[in-house]
């Protein structure tokens, strides 16, 4: 997969939704069709623009949760109860409708398998789906580097893409994947079932961690105590890199 | 209609409405300070791109370091809080688009710290805790623009926040607002920083919408 940067202006760009999946009660997954769209990196984002009747406009911002080799462009999109934008692309856009969008986005929270250093994902929420871009990258391009992601949520109905991460763990030996859920473990649950804390990311972390890249992503409590915990256990803080999303900080 | 943006130029004019879609209730009231593509939150928002570093206040200064990276002035913690404070009320734009209106800070403004410096280049850079950098025209850093601050609503700045002290360029995208700030650099010559290496704007004026590369 060759490498795409940003290079000249973002053009806005009409993107047409080819087909809707809803992946948990509050979270859809819009597979789109972009003409043009000039190739991203695993965990880069876009800008996404919805227009009124009126000419009124919202902007926002969504992480990419497809893989660059993928056939076409995908979103995972949470709704947010007070959000303007979530709203529409979670329960209104239906395959046929357009709204436009320009990116990709971000240069800097990008994973793409260039380094052999084992790499810790660890995601709260939502904010497993740049992290799911690049598991998908590494495993359609058989990328050997190990990786492991920690994913937390409140309950197992939250979370994303399950049966896709279990597949891709049983079938790989360098790939897993280890949940947390917060609030509600189904019987017989072998996961975690408390909030990460420093004892479980010093359980998960590679024993290279001291040279190892980390990639957190999630609301900006989860991502500080993520982060801060990472460093504690020896992660050089330049090699933790973060996103973070509030109600309103990011992707509403 | 207040709060709507402009067209792009590159939209041909006619951005395609999304089916259903009608936008929260416009806010006349506020409508005329929101930049195009923003909006408003009510809440402080973080974003960094990596993890919040604490730096004991005995081991922080405050450092102008001229072209060739000798210093030309520095302030430990306590001296610089000596210096003279303003309070300063200010509306924030986020790249990431949200905007936060009649934020209320306390700090040191660039003047105040520049002054009888011999500052003869056109661009610094800001250089912070963590790596983080971001250039700036001297332009923008001086007369009443710009401002290290120190205080955000009445009480000390958070770590999260970029305390003990970051940079605040309101007029200006606040990825500008360098958190965890330690000092300015001058440039010889004008090059990116941190974001503005990585497709980001170099100069980052919300009015005009320069988010991006070739924005």
């Amino acid at each position: 997969m060759a490498r795409t940067t940003v290079l000249g202006r973002l053009s806005w760009r009409v993107a047409t939704v080819s087909s809707r999946a809803p992946e948990t009660s509050r979270a859809v997954t819009l597979v789109l069709d972009v003409p043009d769209w000039p190739g991203h990196r695993p965990g880069q984002h876009v800008d996404v623009r919805l227009t009124a009747e009126d000419g009124y406009q919202a902007e926002r911002s969504y992480s990419i949760a497809s893989a660059p080799g993928d056939p076409a462009l995908a979103l995972t999109v949470e709704r947010l109860d007070d959000g303007e934008v979530s709203p529409w692309l979670t329960t209104v856009a239906a395959p046929g409708d357009v709204f436009e969008l320009r990116g990709p986005v971000g240069g800097y929270f990008v994973w793409d398998g260039s380094e052999a250093d084992p790499v810790l994902l660890v995601g709260g929420g939502s904010g497993v789906v740049p992290l799911m871009a690049m598991a998908r990258h590494r495993a359609r391009q058989a990328i050997p580097t190990r990786m492991r992601l920690l994913y937390s949520a409140r309950s197992e109905q939250d979370l994303l893409y399950r049966s896709e991460l279990d597949g891709l763990a049983a079938g790989d030996d360098g790939f897993d994947v280890v949940y947390a859920l917060t609030r509600a473990t189904p019987p017989g649950w072998t996961g975690y079932d408390r909030r990460v804390d420093g004892a479980m990311l010093a359980d998960v972390s590679f024993p290279e961690r001291h040279t190892s890249p980390a990639f957190v992503c999630g609301p900006t409590p989860f991502v500080e105590a993520v982060a801060n915990s990472l460093v504690l256990l020896g992660h050089p803080p330049g090699r933790v890199k973060t996103e973070r999303f509030g109600p309103t900080g990011g992707g509403s | 209609m207040a709060v709507a943006t402009a067209m792009a130029p590159d939209a041909g004019g006619q951005a395609p409405v999304s089916r259903g879609f009608s936008g929260r209730p416009r806010d006349r009231s506020v409508g005329d300070r929101l930049p195009p593509g923003q909006y408003l939150v009510h809440d402080f928002p973080v974003l960094s791109a990596g993890p919040t570093p604490y730096v004991p206040l005995d081991r922080w200064d405050f450092s102008v370091l001229a072209v060739d990276g000798s210093p030309l002035a520095r302030w430990r913690w306590d001296e610089f809080r000596a210096l003279p404070e303003e309070t300063v009320t200010c509306d924030v734009h986020c790249v990431t688009k949200w905007s936060k209106l009649d934020m209320q800070w306390r700090g040191v403004s660039l003047d105040v710290i520049l002054e009888g410096l011999d500052v003869d280049t056109a661009h610094v850079m800001a250089f912070a805790d963590g790596g983080y950098t971001t250039n700036l025209p001297v332009g923008d850093a001086t007369d009443g623009q710009a401002w290290i601050a120190t205080g955000y609503d009445g009480h000390d700045l958070e770590a999260e926040h970029g305390g003990p002290a970051r940079l605040l360029v309101p007029h200006l995208y606040f990825w500008k607002s360098a958190k965890w700030i330690r000092g300015l650099q001058l440039l010889e010559r004008d090059k990116p920083g941190f974001w503005e290496g990585l497709g980001y704007n170099n100069y980052g004026d919300p009015w005009r919408e320069q988010r991006y590369w070739g924005d």
